[in-house]
């Protein structure tokens, strides 16, 4: 009987230290993921409306303007542009003509608003995120012209 | 020439560890001496073919043999001597050569140090790091050769990557790899036990030696990756949750859980397929990682890999180790006696609980690390796991680990009481409450976030004095007594430092122009100008600052943004000054108009206490290891009785 008990009790408190654990996982994956869309995606309204997500694709050419800490710029797949703002340091290898992906959860003024921007740590190296985006806008292209 | 040299070498040490992964085991098994006997000459010759081919690498990186593929692409004929050596080990190639040379190292210490283990079991234990140097060496060979020609050759090399040339980036990857491949020793420990069918309190104060050593090494590579990425990325953080940081981060969890399991099994006997099973995930976890690392499936300053065959083949290798390591446990597990029985409250249930807790931390991290690409995998979408599910997640399940580990040395062995330990750690439970208390209010606001903190660090501290105090009344303690003692007051000054830096560091982006003044943390910093430097392979931009606290004596600051000349990437690289207490921290972010720049400036307290407490554990595991009774020669008439049993049966 006592055996039976002390195994109950051990049983018992691992479940239910895996159970609390669970539903912190789950609880904290909820509202803690961040999809990743293109900006045709978010063109077509595909972004999610409540939730922050992130834009990966390429700082558009001759669109970043600063205005004291804040920078203004275009993230685009080559298809559509999205403008985006962000006020803080960017990081080094941010620039134009370059891969980035930027993590927005509202609009202000017409523009998304950024809450982190990331930059990848080797020029030479694209974020695949950004790739993808302009891999996917690519073929939408090739499709319509077939 | 001398690059042939070392793909020779390389090759011997294949043939080598062929003959080293097969020969001893099928000798243990058969028990033909001969075979047994080659196990060791052929893990020092594996060593000494790998450390040739390694010397080989670094000589063409010194005389910067630009008709080295690998050379020409992480190296340049402007870079510092010191950096070429640590540019050895900058990329997917030379990283994978350090790997292998440090698990033959490992295997050749086992070699030299295990004179008093008998034969067959140390056949059994080189014999299974044999079979896993095949497998990386391999994986060297058919997909990732340091030693490819580059013809014709290269003008000049394209550089290391200028955030890898640091002192604190040369040594990284080595401490990181010595506790990754250390894991292995115990892993083949826990093999060869399961193969021989012993799994006893011999076996257990085998592997603890070279666990602990492995878990040291592991705790200073974090700790040194997270003290480069604070002062060389210039974002001030010091963990950032990225999956690279996690893989490693892993296998440290599990590794700590194994130190204290193997504990139990060598004090109790009891544990010991949980024992095994750690040993295996430690290990599993630290390929994993490697995985992860090295196969392109991340994105990082630490991937290179795009060649999708790499990847393809660490795994393959992972499924190989972790698939045969389980399916032998699956078999012969069963067959491994249980150890002496405990009572429901003893310090082997809480033991356990702190064990299971951690193993609960390590999935949980691996989850949110794998979700992701298991996501894109099913062709879900690309999303992003954030920090706030690791904080929100892994917090909350170190609490009670924290809570336990200062109460356990206390508790007895197979019954104990929660009254006689309740009486005994009222001391510590009071000034933790007080200190909770007192110490967030003074310095800001309260938060419940630090008060535990503070409460937990305060706790363990305080209970460790009060335990070390009542100790030395018996006499002086063993090494390994102060060892745990050290390893446990590291985790309070880490937590320490960890909840100050998380609660009270504050952070200011702004713009400056030589002549004006921030406030940040009670510190006015002041821009007094910006000059040019000539650096020996790059030119900067230097900031000048002043930073004084209440008029007191005024410090410089020289944060800086390079251009290296050989990239077009800028690197910022930040101006700090370390003190006891906190940091102070300027960095440059881009130029705006005139002689106007966005800068970033932080006050940081305590946050050296971070890196400082892994310094502790690392000792403590140092001091652990060097216990007397590691050394003892056949002390144990008991020790030999084992094996004279364990070569019976």
């Amino acid at each position: 009987m006592k055996r039976w008990k002390k195994r109950a009790a051990i049983i018992g408190g691992g479940l239910s230290a895996v159970g609390i654990a669970a539903a912190l996982v789950l609880n904290a994956l909820n509202s803690n993921i961040a999809l990743y869309v293109t900006p045709s995606d978010v063109m077509a309204g595909k972004a999610p409306q409540s939730k922050a997500f992130r834009i990966g694709g390429l700082v558009k050419e001759g669109s970043l303007r600063r205005d004291n800490l804040t920078v203004h710029f275009m993230m685009t797949d080559l298809a559509h542009d999205i403008p985006v703002a962000y006020t803080g340091i960017l990081p080094d290898l941010f620039k134009e003509g370059k891969g980035a992906v930027v993590q927005v959860k509202q609009m202000a003024a017409g523009e998304y608003i950024a809450t982190e921007v990331l930059a990848k740590h080797d020029e030479n190296y694209m974020p695949p995120e950004a790739k993808d985006a302009l891999d996917k806008a690519q073929k939408n292209k090739g499709g319509a012209s077939l | 020439m001398i690059p042939e040299l070392g793909q020779f070498a390389v090759i011997l040490a294949l043939c080598v560890s062929l003959v080293l992964g097969t020969l001893p085991l099928a000798g243990a098994h058969y028990g033909r001496r001969e075979w047994i006997l080659l196990a060791r000459p052929a893990a020092q010759v594996l060593f000494l073919m790998l450390a040739l081919a390694f010397a080989a690498l670094s000589w063409s990186f010194y005389v910067n043999d630009f008709s080295v593929q690998y050379v020409a692409n992480h190296s340049n004929a402007q870079l510092p001597t010191l950096f070429r050596f640590g540019a050895v080990w900058g990329g997917h190639e030379g990283s994978l050569l350090l790997w292998v040379l440090m698990l033959s190292g490992w295997t050749v210490a086992v070699a030299q140090f295990s004179r008093t283990l008998d034969d067959t079991m140390v056949a059994r234990v080189l014999g299974v790091l044999g079979l896993i140097t095949v497998g990386l060496l391999l994986f060297i060979l058919f997909t990732s050769n340091p030693f490819d020609r580059l013809l014709p050759a290269a003008e000049n090399g394209s550089d290391l990557n200028p955030l890898l040339q640091d002192p604190g980036l040369i040594f990284h990857p080595p401490m990181l790899y010595m506790g990754y491949v250390g894991f292995a020793v115990a892993f083949a420990f826990a093999i060869a036990a399961l193969l021989s069918g012993r799994l006893d309190a011999a076996w257990a104060r085998w592997s603890r030696p070279w666990t602990i050593a492995a878990w040291g090494f592991l705790t200073l590579g974090i700790a040194l990756g997270s003290w480069w990425a604070y002062y060389e990325l210039g974002w001030g953080g010091w963990w950032f949750w990225d999956p690279v940081e996690n893989a490693s981060f892993l296998p440290w969890l599990l590794g700590t859980a194994l130190l204290h399991s193997l504990a139990v099994t060598e004090k109790r006997g009891s544990f010991k397929s949980w024992t095994v099973l750690l040993a295996i995930g430690a290990f599993s976890m630290s390929l994993l990682g490697t995985f992860l690392v090295r196969s392109g499936v991340l994105t990082s300053v630490h991937a290179f890999a795009t060649d999708p065959r790499r990847g393809v083949f660490i795994l393959v290798l992972l499924v190989v180790v972790v698939g045969s390591s389980l399916a032998l446990f699956a078999w012969r597990a069963p067959k491994v006696a249980l150890g002496g029985s405990f009572a429901l409250m003893s310090r082997e249930s809480l033991m356990l609980a702190g064990n299971v807790l951690l193993v609960v931390a390590c999935a949980s991290v691996l989850l949110g690390t794998l979700y992701p690409l298991l996501i894109d995998a099913l062709n879900m979408g690309k999303i992003s796991v954030g920090p706030p599910y690791f904080n929100a997640v892994f917090v909350p399940i170190m609490m009670p680990v924290l809570f336990l580990m200062a109460a356990v040395p206390l508790a007895r062995w197979k019954q104990t009481s929660i009254k006689d330990l309740a009486l005994r750690m009222w001391i510590p439970g009071v000034l933790a409450l007080v200190a909770a208390g007192l110490v967030p209010s003074l310095m800001g606001t309260w938060t419940v976030l630090t008060g535990l903190g503070v409460a937990l660090a305060v706790w363990i501290a305080v209970s460790g004095v009060i335990q070390i105090a009542q100790r030395l009344k018996s006499g002086l303690p063993p090494a390994s007594f102060w060892g745990m003692h050290m390893g446990h007051m590291g985790i309070a000054v880490f937590v320490f430092g960890v909840t100050m830096v998380g609660g009270f560091q504050e952070e200011q982006d702004v713009r400056m122009e030589p002549g004006d003044t921030v406030t940040v943390g009670g510190y006015q910093f002041k821009m007094t100008g910006i000059r040019d430097v000539p650096g020996p392979n790059y030119s900067a931009t230097q900031g000048v600052f002043e930073v004084t606290q209440n008029g007191g004596a005024v410090r410089m600051l020289y944060p800086e943004k390079r251009k290296y000349f050989s990239s077009t990437m800028p690197m910022t690289e930040a101006g700090i000054h370390s003190g006891f207490t906190r940091d102070v921290y300027v960095s440059l972010g881009e130029p705006l108009e005139g002689k106007a720049w966005a800068v970033r400036v932080y006050f940081k307290p305590f946050v050296g206490w971070i890196w400082g407490g892994c310094v502790f554990m690392a000792l403590g595991g140092l001091l652990a290891m060097m216990d007397r009774r590691y050394r003892l020669k056949v002390k144990a008439g008991a020790l030999d009785a084992a094996l004279v049993k364990g070569a019976a049966a």
